[in-house]
């Protein structure tokens, strides 16, 4: 039985994410959803982009690409494609993903790119000191919104779900084993799958809005999830303002790079 | 493939060229004057077991092609200017992450939107420098439909060879013009694939990157059954690992540049037309040398003693043939369809005396060899 510690580079710790920060969590629950898939290290690679969260590849033991800030489904459409034996992961934070990257991450949803995505969201860009990000809520204080911020926020699953991705799911970093298996499950949907882990920053966003220290900060996000088959029962009125957590959408669909194939069959018989 | 001679328009050649370079990749994104080589490739690509995906801009075109690249894939783009300036922060990446990839620019007239349908020489400057820090590039640009398809298997060659983003020059006159061309059997030795891990080196013992000296780490490919691969567009080591210290961030810069400048014997191709005691010697690249060789031609029928260096890789710029004609001739001619780029690079090196004289021309018209004859008249 493979263990987490397999996927890892333990020389590189202490990480460099502040003390108190979801992301370390995230990093073990990728790290031991590869290890119960039993994964051969050299068919996994990672696309991280830019921002704390995108520093997570320092940190694994396979196949890493580190690449633009915002681009990293877009390399990752690179690597999917060129080898669609591959497993393809792909992390992200809210302003790598859903901000700069937010049209790439439409179109690789769109287009059903065979990849995991995962978005680290703590509504904050951490790494620059705390500036407002796509998912930052309406009124919120940031080091750029410190009269309350005008925008409202993305909801990132809603986002891929209508561009039609076909497996979205949400979890907190309050839930390690949660977020573990819905990266397995991503992991085995033949297509793009997106986890949302609403993740914690306490050093800025949490400081900013008084979420308290940062285990208050992560009971307080998972305060604000419902889990989906919970909310089947609640009423509209018991459901705003909340977030749901499980598999939101798993509707399997061919991948791109499925259809492609079926082109280059039909014309290499042609020839 | 047999040989085979087809009257073809260099946009088509540049597809020709990249399928005999061994390119199986192609992600990018509609734009004149070099949308035919995007549809040639959507059409050819799936057909040899290859792939095209139209993105939705120029920076994730970029992105995808290193994406494909680090996976084991030759990856091309066509674009023009507009197209290029989103493909520069990706660009970058390539070079600090050391991915081979091919962009071909056909050029147009510009700034921005500018005249999208008129040929230009105007992305000389943005191609050598167009992206941010210090960094040094390989361009080629073909004259004829022939060098569109032999330049572009050069630029792949350049591209594996070096582990950097090549780009190919050329501009709407000769993308859009049609000339017969030798579609020739390219032999196997004649292609650079990327060095692999050498046999026998242990997993823990292969490094992506090497900065001992001039030429690049073996690259093995994602997917590899061997070997992990790590690359990253952030300052690194041996092992592709972040490594910000003032003394890596020094060699590291020092490398990109020496990989390419101190290589250039080996990069620089030039084509020398009647440069033996030439006493005025027109210097040109893509579309502008068809101008010059006519009023070379022109000029030598009236007894002139003309002759024509043809820059076939503009960067790095060939300097050693450069300064041989500014030491030996008494007039040079630089004809181009921008004000000036590349003529202010030959004036850099000009340490002979040499009279310079520019023929340009900025209105989406080619250079015409009067124009050219005109100018060399007017400067004596």
């Amino acid at each position: 039985m493979a263990n987490y510690k397999d996927y890892m580079l333990f020389d590189k710790l202490p990480h460099t994410w502040c003390g108190g920060c979801g992301h370390g969590i995230i990093l073990q629950a990728i790290a031991s959803a590869l290890a119960q898939q039993e994964l051969d290290k050299h068919e996994i690679a990672l696309v991280s982009g830019i921002g704390c969260f995108g520093r997570v590849d320092d940190y694994l033991n396979i196949n890493c690409m580190h690449v633009t800030h915002g681009r990293a489904l877009a390399a990752a459409t690179g690597v999917a494609l060129a080898n669609p034996n591959l497993h393809v992961l792909v992390t992200m934070g809210d302003g790598d993903g859903s901000t700069i990257g937010g049209n790439h991450l439409i179109h690789c949803a769109r287009r059903n790119i065979n990849l995991t995505a995962i978005i680290a969201n703590n509504y904050n860009y951490g790494q620059t000191g705390g500036q407002y990000s796509a998912t930052t809520p309406r009124g919120s204080i940031t080091a750029t919104s410190v009269y309350g911020h005008v925008e409202p926020g993305f909801d990132i699953c809603k986002l891929v779900e209508a561009a039609g991705a076909p497996f979205v799911a949400r979890s907190t970093a309050y839930n390690p084993m949660q977020i573990r298996s819905l990266i397995k499950q991503g992991m085995q949907t033949k297509g793009f799958a997106l986890i949302e882990i609403m993740d914690t920053c306490p050093t800025h966003y949490g400081r900013l809005n008084k979420m308290g220290n940062s285990a208050q900060m992560l009971e307080a996000v998972n305060d604000m999830t419902v889990p989906v088959e919970k909310a089947a029962s609640m009423t509209p009125k018991e459901l705003e303002g909340k977030f749901l957590t499980g598999v939101l959408v798993n509707k399997p669909r061919e991948d791109y790079y499925t259809r492609y194939q079926q082109i280059i069959d039909r014309l290499v018989k042609q020839a | 493939m047999k040989e085979e001679k087809r009257f073809i328009e260099g946009n088509i050649a540049i597809v020709e060229g990249a399928l005999a370079a061994g390119a199986r990749f192609y992600a990018g994104y509609p734009i004149s004057p070099s949308s035919e080589i995007a549809e040639y490739s959507s059409q050819m690509l799936p057909k040899v077991g290859g792939l095209y995906i139209q993105m939705e801009d120029e920076i994730s075109s970029m992105a995808a092609l290193l994406g494909a690249s680090v996976a084991g894939k030759k990856a091309y783009t066509a674009t023009s200017g507009p197209g290029v300036s989103l493909m520069q922060e990706n660009l970058g990446l390539g070079i600090m992450s050391e991915l081979p990839a091919v962009i071909i620019d056909v050029q147009r007239s510009g700034p921005s939107t500018g005249a999208a349908t008129k040929p230009a020489q105007g992305d000389m400057m943005q191609a050598r420098w167009g992206a941010h820090g210090d960094h040094s590039i390989i361009a080629l640009s073909p004259a004829s439909v022939q060098e569109c398809f032999d330049l572009t298997i050069r630029a792949f060659n350049f591209a594996e060879k070096y582990r950097t983003p090549v780009y190919l020059m050329a501009d709407e006159t000769i993308g859009h013009l049609r000339e017969t061309v030798t579609i020739r059997k390219v032999s196997v030795s004649e292609i650079v694939n990327r060095r692999q891990p050498e046999e026998g080196t242990a997993p823990e013992d292969y490094r992506p990157y090497d900065y001992t000296g001039t030429m690049p780490a073996p690259l093995a490919a994602f997917g590899s059954e061997k070997y992990l691969s790590r690359t990253t567009g952030s300052t690194h080591d041996e092992k592709g690992e972040f490594r910000p210290t003032p003394e890596n961030i020094h060699r590291v810069t020092h490398y990109l540049s020496d990989k390419i400048e101190k290589n250039a014997d080996d990069i620089c191709m030039t084509r020398s037309f009647h440069l033996e005691g030439a006493k005025t010697v027109l210097i040109a690249y893509g579309c502008s040398v068809r101008s010059a060789l006519g009023a070379m031609e022109c000029l030598r029928a009236q007894g002139e003693n003309v002759g024509l260096l043809q820059l076939q890789t503009v960067w790095p710029l060939p300097e050693k043939e450069i300064r041989k004609v500014l030491s030996t001739a008494a007039t040079v001619v630089v004809p181009e369809l921008n004000l000036g780029q590349i003529a202010g690079e030959i004036r850099k090196l000009n340490d002979y005396g040499c009279k310079i004289v520019q023929a340009n021309r900025v209105d989406g018209i080619l250079i015409s060899p009067q124009q050219i004859i005109l100018a060399l008249k007017e400067a004596l």
